[in-house]
Order: C-alpha cells, then sequence, then structure tokens
C-alpha cells in the first residue's frame, strides 16, 4: 500500500459530480503534483485529503491509516493555502507556532521549533513583524515555515506561488524543491501551471473534469501521454497534433502545396502495426521538428521541405509556424537560424518521441 | 474649469455655501447652547427671559441639585441612583448583545448549517418589529421568569432586541473574512471556541466599537421599555428625567432640567467622542480586509 493511498474518491455537491472516481498511491518522499486546468476538481480533492470537506465515496489512508472520519486537526497533514492565510492578529512567530500550541507543545520546544524553522527560510529578522507588513514572498516564506513546523507526514499545497510575481515565483519553486530533496517529505501540490508541475514533480496527477487522465513521472507524461487532453495540456508550445494517415511503415502528411509528406515511424517496436490506410493524429513536440543541422541523427529523421508563415524569435529558441495537414505546426529552431516568413525550407522530423493518437477516441495508439 | 482652480480661488458660490453651512451650524448647536448656559444660570437670572445671554452669576448649584437632591417622585435624592440603574442596565445589556451577536456571526458565516439562511433572515425580521407589539408578550414572559420590574429584566429585553441588530453588523463583517483562515486554524488544531477567542474576535475591533456605540446609543436613550418594565425605585435615566420634570411641585427649575438631561445625554457623548473615530472606519472597514 503507498505511503498516501486514495482509492475512487468521489466527490458531489448538490447535484454534480466534482470528483468522478479518483485513484492515486504515492510512496512516501514522493513529490505529487495536481495539474490541470481551472475547475477540474484539484483544491476540491486536495480539501478532501485535508479533512476540509467530506468525501461522497471512497477512502483516503496516509500512512497506513484510515484518516476518512478523522478531523484535519488528527490527520498529520500541513497545508500551505493560495492566500497563506496568515493570522493578521499574531506576529509572524505566533503564527508559526500557532499549531504546536494548540497541540499543547511545551514553550521552550516551541521556541526551539521556530529557531529552526526560521533559520532554514531565512525570516529571522521577520518573526516580530504581523503579517500585513510583510511581501508577498515573505509571506510565503511564514505560511511555509507554519507548515514545516510540524513537521507533518504530508505537505498540502493549493496553489502556493500563484500570488507572486514572475521572477519570485521562479525562486520560490527553485526553494521548494530544495526544501523537498532536503528534508524527503512527502507532498501534494495543486498548480495549474504545467512548467511548475514538470521541474517540482516525482509524480504528475493530470486531472481534467474530475478525472485522473494519466498519473506518471514528469518524463511519462511528457512523452508517453494517453491521450490528446494530456498530450497538449503539458508542454509549452503545446505538442504539435497533426491528422495523418498511415502507411508504408510510416505516417504520410498532406502538405499545403503538392506531394504528401511521408515520415518514417522508428523501428523500436512502438507504433502501431495498424492496417496502412488508417487515419490517425501524429503527435510531435516543437523540438521534434527542426533545422536539419541541429537534429539529432541518431533516430527516425525525416527530412522534409515546408512552407513557413511565420517566425517567432523567443530569445533561447526561434519557433517557426507553419501549416501542416490543416493544422498549425511549431517547429524550434536554433535561435540564430536565418529562416525567413513564406520561405519554403527543409526541417528535420525526429519520429523517435511522436506519439499516435485515435482521432476518434483521442488515446494513444500503441 | 478645473475643479483644482474652483477650490483654491475663494469664488462668490464658495462663500455663499460656507455660510449656508455655517449657518445651519448654528442652528443646529443653539438648543445645546441653551441648555448649558441655563443650566449655569440662577432661577432668578432665567426669570429676566434673556435665553441666549451668557450668565451673570455663573453656579453650579443646578448640577448638583440634579444629581443629588431633586424631587423624583416621592424621594428627593436626585438623579444619582437612576444614574447608576442605567449603568448597570447598560453595561451587562451591551456586553452580552454585542458577544452573542459576534458568535452569531461567527456561526452563520463560517459554521453553516442546513437552513442558515432562514436563521438569518429570522433575526433580521427581528429588527424590523416595532417596540409598541412587543411590550405585552414581554411583559408576560419577564413576569413569568420572575424578573419583571427588575434591572435583570430590562437587560434580557434589551439583550433580546439587540441581537437582530449585532449579529447583522458581526454576520457582514465575517462574511468577508478569508474562510481560508478557519481552515488553517482547523488544520492547526483550534477547536470552534480557540478559533473565536484566538483569530476572529482579535480582528473584529472596528465592528466592536461600531456595535458597541450602537448598542450603548441605544439602550441608554432607550425611555419606552424603561417605562413599560423597570418603573420605580429601578428605573434608567431617561425614565428618571421624564419624572423629574413632571413631579415639580410649584416652580418649574429650569436651570436643573437643563443640568439633567445635559447628565443623562453625557455617557453617550463620551462614547461617541472617545470611539467615534473607529466608528468611521469600522462602517467602511467591509470594504478592505487586512
Ligand atoms: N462548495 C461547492 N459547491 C458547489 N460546487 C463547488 C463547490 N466547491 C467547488 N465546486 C465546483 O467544483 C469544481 C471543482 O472546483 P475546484 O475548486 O476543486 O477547482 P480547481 O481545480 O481547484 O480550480 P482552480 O484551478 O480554478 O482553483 C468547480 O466546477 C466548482 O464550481
Ligand atoms: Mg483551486
Amino acid at each position: 500500500m503507498g505511503f498516501l493511498e486514495i482509492r475512487n474518491v468521489k466527490k458531489r455537491y448538490g447535484g454534480t459530480d466534482v470528483l468522478k472516481g479518483i485513484d492515486i498511491s504515492i510512496e512516501q518522499g514522493d513529490f505529487l503534483v495536481l495539474v490541470g486546468p481551472s475547475g477540474c476538481g484539484k483544491s476540491t480533492l486536495l480539501n478532501l485529503i485535508a479533512g476540509l470537506d467530506q468525501l461522497s465515496e471512497g477512502e483516503i489512508w496516509i500512512n497506513g491509516v484510515m484518516v476518512n472520519d478523522l478531523h484535519p486537526s488528527k490527520r498529520d497533514i500541513a497545508m500551505v493555502f493560495q492566500s497563506y492565510a496568515l493570522y493578521p492578529n499574531m506576529t509572524v512567530a505566533e503564527n508559526v507556532v500557532f499549531g504546536l500550541e494548540m497541540r499543547g507543545v511545551p514553550k521552550p520546544e516551541r521556541e526551539a521549533a521556530v529557531a529552526e524553522v526560521a533559520k532554514i527560510l531565512q525570516i529571522e529578522h521577520l518573526l516580530t513583524r504581523k503579517p500585513s507588513q510583510l511581501s508577498g514572498g515573505q509571506r510565503q516564506r511564514v505560511a511555509m515555515g507554519r507548515a514545516l513546523v510540524r513537521k507533518p507526514l504530508v505537505f498540502l499545497f493549493d496553489e502556493p506561488l500563484s500570488n507572486l510575481d514572475a521572477k519570485l515565483r521562479v525562486e520560490m519553486r527553485t526553494e521548494i524543491k530544495r526544501l523537498h530533496q532536503n528534508m524527503g517529505a512527502t507532498i501534494v501540490y495543486v498548480t495549474h501551471d504545467q512548467i511548475e508541475a514538470m521541474t517540482l514533480a516525482t509524480q504528475i496527477a493530470v486531472m481534467n473534469g474530475g478525472e485522473i487522465q494519466q498519473l506518471g513521472s514528469p518524463k511519462e507524461i511528457y512523452n508517453r501521454p494517453v491521450n490528446t487532453f494530456v498530450a497538449s495540456f503539458m508542454g509549452s508550445p503545446s505538442m504539435n497534433m497533426i491528422p495523418a494517415v498511415l502507411g508504408n511503415g510510416g505516417v504520410e502528411i498532406a502538405s499545403g502545396n503538392g506531394a504528401p509528406i511521408s515520415l518514417r515511424l522508428p523501428a523500436n517496436g512502438r507504433g502501431p502495426n495498424a492496417a496502412s490506410g488508417r487515419k490517425v493524429i501524429l503527435g510531435l513536440r516543437p523540438e521534434a521538428v527542426t533545422d536539419p543541422g541541429a537534429a539529432d541523427r541518431n533516430g527516425a529523421v525525416t527530412d522534409a521541405n515546408c512552407h513557413v508563415e511565420v517566425v517567432e524569435p523567443a530569445g533561447s529558441d526561434t519557433f517557426a509556424v507553419m501549416r501542416l495537414g490543416g493544422v498549425e505546426v511549431i517547429a524550434r529552431m536554433r535561435a540564430d537560424t536565418d529562416l525567413k516568413p513564406g520561405q519554403t525550407a527543409p526541417f528535420a522530423f525526429n519520429m523517435e518521441k511522436a506519439v499516435l493518437f485515435d482521432p476518434q477516441s483521442g488515446n494513444r495508439i500503441d | 474649469m478645473s475643479a483644482a482652480a474652483g477650490a483654491r480661488g475663494l469664488s462668490l458660490g464658495r462663500i455663499v455655501l460656507y455660510a449656508i453651512l455655517g449657518l445651519f451650524a448654528i442652528f443646529y448647536m443653539l438648543p445645546l447652547f441653551v441648555m448649558i448656559v441655563t443650566s449655569f444660570k440662577s432661577l432668578d437670572e432665567i426669570r429676566l427671559g434673556d435665553m441666549l445671554g451668557l450668565p451673570q452669576q455663573p453656579t453650579a448649584d443646578a448640577w448638583f441639585a440634579a444629581w443629588q437632591t431633586s424631587c423624583i417622585g416621592l424621594t428627593c435624592e436626585g438623579l444619582k441612583g437612576y444614574f447608576w440603574n442605567s449603568i448597570k442596565m447598560v453595561v451587562p445589556a451591551v456586553f452580552i448583545s454585542t458577544i452573542l451577536g459576534s458568535l452569531n456571526g461567527y456561526v452563520l458565516t463560517k459554521w453553516r448549517f442546513p437552513g442558515h439562511r432562514w436563521v438569518f433572515a429570522l433575526m433580521l425580521f427581528g429588527c424590523f418589529i416595532p417596540f409598541q407589539s412587543v411590550l405585552v408578550p414581554m411583559a408576560l414572559i419577564l413576569g413569568k421568569l420572575g424578573i419583571a420590574g427588575t434591572t435583570a429584566g430590562l437587560v434580557l429585553v434589551h439583550v433580546v432586541y439587540g441581537l437582530g441588530f449585532t449579529t447583522l453588523f458581526f454576520r457582514n463583517y465575517y462574511e468577508a473574512f478569508p474562510n481560508e483562515l478557519i481552515r488553517a486554524a482547523q488544520i492547526d488544531g483550534a477547536s470552534f471556541f480557540q478559533i473565536f477567542r484566538r483569530i476572529m474576535l482579535p480582528s473584529s475591533g472596528p465592528i466592536i466599537v461600531v456595535t458597541v456605540i450602537f448598542q450603548f446609543t441605544n439602550i441608554w436613550n432607550d425611555f419606552l421599555f424603561g417605562a413599560s418594565f423597570a418603573s420605580g425605585d429601578s428605573a434608567p435615566m431617561t425614565v428618571a428625567l421624564n419624572n423629574l420634570v413632571n413631579t415639580s411641585t410649584g416652580v418649574r427649575e429650569y436651570n436643573v432640567y437643563m443640568a439633567a438631561a445635559i447628565i443623562a445625554a453625557l455617557p453617550t457623548l463620551l462614547v461617541y467622542i472617545i470611539s467615534g473615530r473607529y466608528f468611521v472606519r469600522g462602517l467602511m472597514a467591509g470594504a478592505v480586509k487586512g
């Protein structure tokens, strides 16, 4: 059994099913990120784990204990809220130890605990301030301190970085990652930022419409998405989804002008053995469509000429937009490429990581 | 014409405006002025008939008389006993109704139960029930409880009647209070009352001030309930003031009446002056939560 185990959890509000049977199991020390579009039920699931809301159906186990009927304070979890939820009338130090105080921890121990956490988070100079006298990043640290000081079995984070500006968000992201690595804590983390999900997680659960679409390591999610939803949700720019037809050990894509482009599929046994002529959707990450010079030649790489519509320099890379199979396709080029819009130029299609989907169901075809 | 230019130059419109405002202010302050000057005059001087004139030989005799020796009903011991009656009524009544109102507001916003809307609607409805219509049933209940005609009975009446208002104030204030704070405190292991005492109450300063001023003014100034439920020795200040004016035999001692009226108004005045600054802040606090 996993350290945190969620079994067939359902949640209904009135007549609407907000969670439709969630199954998740993670091990101690895992960093699980729940990611998905707004309203898919991430916060709801987190609140159920915390015990702030009642399950409609299912079971939640933490460290071998069924916690369904345990009060939030008895589950040995700590939560960091999106709004930080610092008690406005208390100083930083009082905020941090409130949980210990309520649990009857004696004062000397509380003070030692605050000192330790303040040192880890570098908030020692803020301990006597009120939350209203802190910056966003400082509040964020205090909110984490309040969770850390309790040394709980599981940490729950609900979009902890979404109220910070872009630069601070990246800094705090690294900080959270470092904390996780140093402490080996078990963390469930909600975000709708897929970069946060990729960088922090050891396990990602991609949710949509109250269901888990895929649960797996960031690599699995990125390279082997189970369906078109996961494929297009994770990654930026998102995966190209090109209508194609199977044939001749590869796929054929209708290009705007002239002959269809034929791309060889890798011979590694992956990819479908389905009959020629079957319609599929070819999923190709932007980095798999690139300049012939920059491509990794070890795999199943095919060169093809394409008509470039737009060129978007983005600093570290340049993105080229073209039209294949009737949809826009984005290619990731070297930053110093001299591609011009309107040009027809050769591109290298690396099919090693290509994923095929069924056009009807959207599921991956193996 | 920019607004800034208009404000800087003292245009004719401005002068007229200030003149009118000044006139209104004088008109509004005039009765208070008359009361104060009259209370420091002797009866002889009052008989001269110059209401607005300053006292020629200022004397505080009327004040001492009002406090200690004026006749109310059959006794002639002044207002002081009734003043303490009012204090004994207003302090517990304000305290209890404020605490209960904040508890109600806390439950109605943070511990919602099925039908909470109905409970709140009924409490709101209670605010609009006219005083007169509850007099008879209230008297019956006070009689049954055995506290008719006592200060305790009056406290109960004011608490019950004020509860709708205090609940309304606190509910609206706590509505804007972030739920996540309550959830965080629950996870931290705080109980229902610990959350209330350690987190809600310390953050309620402005609304407590508003409620206390509102309740204090209403209860202190109430006449109808006082006259109906606490006659005789336990009557509050307002009823005593009325009796003082009505029991005078022979000469009408206007200076004493004026002094007595000012004494009766003094506590509410003090409450306003001390906490008035918070009052305005509290009324606007819903918009900006900290
Ligand atoms: N108390 C409630 N009553 C009824 N419906 C609710 C309640 N709380 C949440 N919902 C619904 O449940 C769904 C999931 O909400 P939830 O807050 O879990 O979304 P989320 O994934 O956290 O979204 P976001 O990224 O915007 O925070 C939403 O459609 C929401 O409208
Ligand atoms: Mg949410």
